[in-house]
């Protein structure tokens, strides 16, 4: 036993070249709360209760039931297919113009009921912002592709401070700012996605979905990506979706591993382990989730 | 299971064997075939041109384009303007809506229904909307006006304006829908600011299109315009206005070698203001093409 946790123990080395972020928060204070619970005390943005989501008559996930904290960043990780997207898309009502999405189970944001009747899919998107897989700007100019959502929503106001403080805040501001007027299509990918994220944060969301934002990147522009979400923390609360487990050990707080289910009858996704991302990378209480960080699967 | 024996000899030079020789000959007469039906195509509107140009060009001056009857075109050019311009005016709004309904709001099922609609729209014969168009409008108010004619053309119209916007609306990438979604901005939103955009140089290309159509289009005017005072330039649409398909056809019919003349030099100035259109549309479409997939 003491030897396959030797061994998680170096693996979880290798799986943080950098600086493991997480550290740092650690190091801020009071000592580290090692407990797989600890997220249970702080403020939860989300609180899903046994969440099932079908296409058609396809479960697509089952039973997940979990809390996001708020100001934090929280990893989906898991295996293709297992429905983590599908989770992400489902927190701020993406999903609803599939044909055929239905849910069951309950999401609670800051406790009120996201699938209730009178909640507006608009409302929701305007306080849940989404970053995509692929970088989608708008075929407008850089500054176009910022000001656009605000000026909609009425944040007309020093609307030019708005679009240099989100590229700033998406670490884009000293690349873009001689050309602001050109087409955001002539940027390179990872200049595009994080000028996708400033576009996001330029509407003040509460928090950020982030669905696979990298895996479209090369690893420099991967790095940006990261460092960005290191600095966007706080101001936001993160949930990131990412097939790139040593990505969620360096960026997230608390990670959940989702796993397809194939003992049942119709095999679907499903939440296996959520815990922090120290204890899901060094000791994960489920077989599953230990197969899968130490590479014996997926 | 038996052996079937080698189909060739792996080792035999490279040149044709077996029945490749008759299998190629049945390809190429093919490809000969449709590539003579592709010439025909080509051939059938050179010639047209050629001919109408041949006819025409002697026809055409300065006075021709600017006066009116006896001597030439001038009120039925402008009448031609105006008639289509009212119902380019009526017919795109309400195509570019239609198009928006179906790729933004509407379901498969009435997509589907919407599509058959507009095709069998689009195969109307010209002569019954006129004959539409009188019953609707001229017969009941005892009066040919361009205006009738204008909604007639705008019945033309909108199928081509509907189906041709609807294919560059699809075009849009779904991502830009789900990104403006995404960002807390109400879909009508969306739509104003980044679809129709996106989407804008194929509806003026549609557009364009739809008004070369028009332009040409008789039996309706023969119905709704077609008593009019040739001489003197009108533009008050509650009244018949001279036109240039109306005065192809009567100037043909008249049996008189000088109004054959200007029948041609009519048809030269409508054909070569629809080729204009038509090439200068498909120019614009090629551009946006470009810009959307860069």
């Amino acid at each position: 036993m003491s030897s396959t946790l030797d061994s998680l123990d170096s693996f979880e080395q290798r799986l943080a070249p950098t600086p493991a972020p997480r550290l740092r928060i650690q190091d801020q204070g009071a000592p580290p709360d090692t407990s797989p619970h600890r997220h249970i005390g702080i403020e939860a943005v989300f609180e899903a209760k046994d969440i099932s989501i079908f296409y058609g008559r396809k479960k697509a996930l089952a039973g997940v039931s979990l809390r996001i904290p708020r100001s934090e960043i929280t990893a989906l990780i898991g295996p293709s297919g297992c429905g983590k997207t599908t989770f992400l898309r489902s927190l701020n009502r993406m999903n609803d113009s599939v044909p055929n999405f239905r849910i069951e189970g309950q999401i609670l944001y800051h406790g009120h009921d996201m699938y209730a009747g009178n909640v507006d899919q608009v409302e929701v998107r305007r306080r849940i912002g989404m970053v995509f897989q692929k970088p989608n700007p708008f075929p407008k100019s850089i500054y176009d592709n910022i000001a656009w959502a605000p000026r909609n929503l009425g944040l007309k106001h020093d609307l030019d401070e708005r679009v240099e403080q989100a590229l700033r805040g998406a670490a884009l501001w000293d690349e873009v700012k001689d050309r602001l007027k050109d087409s955001a299509l002539g940027l390179s990918g990872g200049q595009q996605q994080r000028l996708c994220i400033a576009r996001a944060i330029a509407i003040e969301p509460d928090v950020l979905l982030l669905d696979e934002p990298a895996s479209a990147l090369d690893p420099i522009a991967t790095a940006s990506i990261e460092e960005l979400m290191h600095t966007l923390k706080g101001r936001f609360t993160i949930v990131i979706v990412t097939h790139n487990m040593q990505q969620a050990a360096r960026v997230a707080d608390q990670t959940a591993f989702f796993s397809l289910d194939s003992s049942a009858y119709e095999p679907s996704g499903t939440l296996v382990e959520f815990t922090d991302t120290a204890t899901m990378f060094t000791n994960p209480a489920d077989p599953r989730t230990r197969d899968y960080v130490t590479g014996r699967f997926g | 299971m038996a052996e079937l024996g080698a189909a060739f000899d792996p080792t035999a030079p490279l040149s044709a064997s077996g029945n490749l020789r008759r299998r190629q000959f049945v390809s190429r007469f093919s490809e000969a075939t449709a590539t003579g039906a592709a010439v025909l195509a080509i051939a059938v509107l050179a010639i047209l041109i050629y001919t109408v140009a041949a006819r025409g060009a002697g026809a055409l001056s300065w006075e021709f384009l600017t006066t009116g009857e006896p001597t030439g075109i001038g009120p039925a050019l402008i009448g031609t303007a105006v008639i289509v311009a009212i119902a380019t005016a009526i017919a795109t709004p309400v195509g570019v809506l239609i198009a928006i309904y179906l790729t933004e709001f509407a379901g498969p099922r009435a997509t589907r229904i919407m599509k058959a609609t507009l095709d069998l729209t689009n195969g109307l014969p010209s002569i019954i909307i006129g004959l539409f168009i009188f019953g609707l409008l001229i017969k009941p108010l005892e009066k040919q006006m361009a205006f009738a004619a204008s909604v007639a053309l705008a019945v033309i119209q909108l199928p081509l304006i509907a189906r041709g916007s609807l294919e560059v609306l699809l075009l849009v990438p779904g991502n830009l829908r789900e990104a403006s979604d995404a960002l807390g901005v109400s879909r009508w939103r969306g739509v104003i600011g980044v679809i129709l955009p996106s989407a804008l140089g194929g509806i003026v290309t549609a557009t364009v299109l739809a008004v070369a159509r028009a332009a040409g289009e008789t039996a309706p005017l023969i119905f709704a315009s077609s008593v009019f005072d040739a001489t003197k330039v009108g533009l008050n649409p509650f009244e018949a206005l001279p036109n240039i398909p109306v005065t192809i056809f009567f100037l043909s019919e008249e049996g008189n070698p000088t109004g054959f003349t200007r029948a041609w030099g009519a048809s030269l100035v409508l054909i070569a203001v629809i080729l204009f259109a038509s090439l200068g549309a498909r120019a614009l479409l090629s551009r946006n093409r470009e810009r959307m997939s860069r």
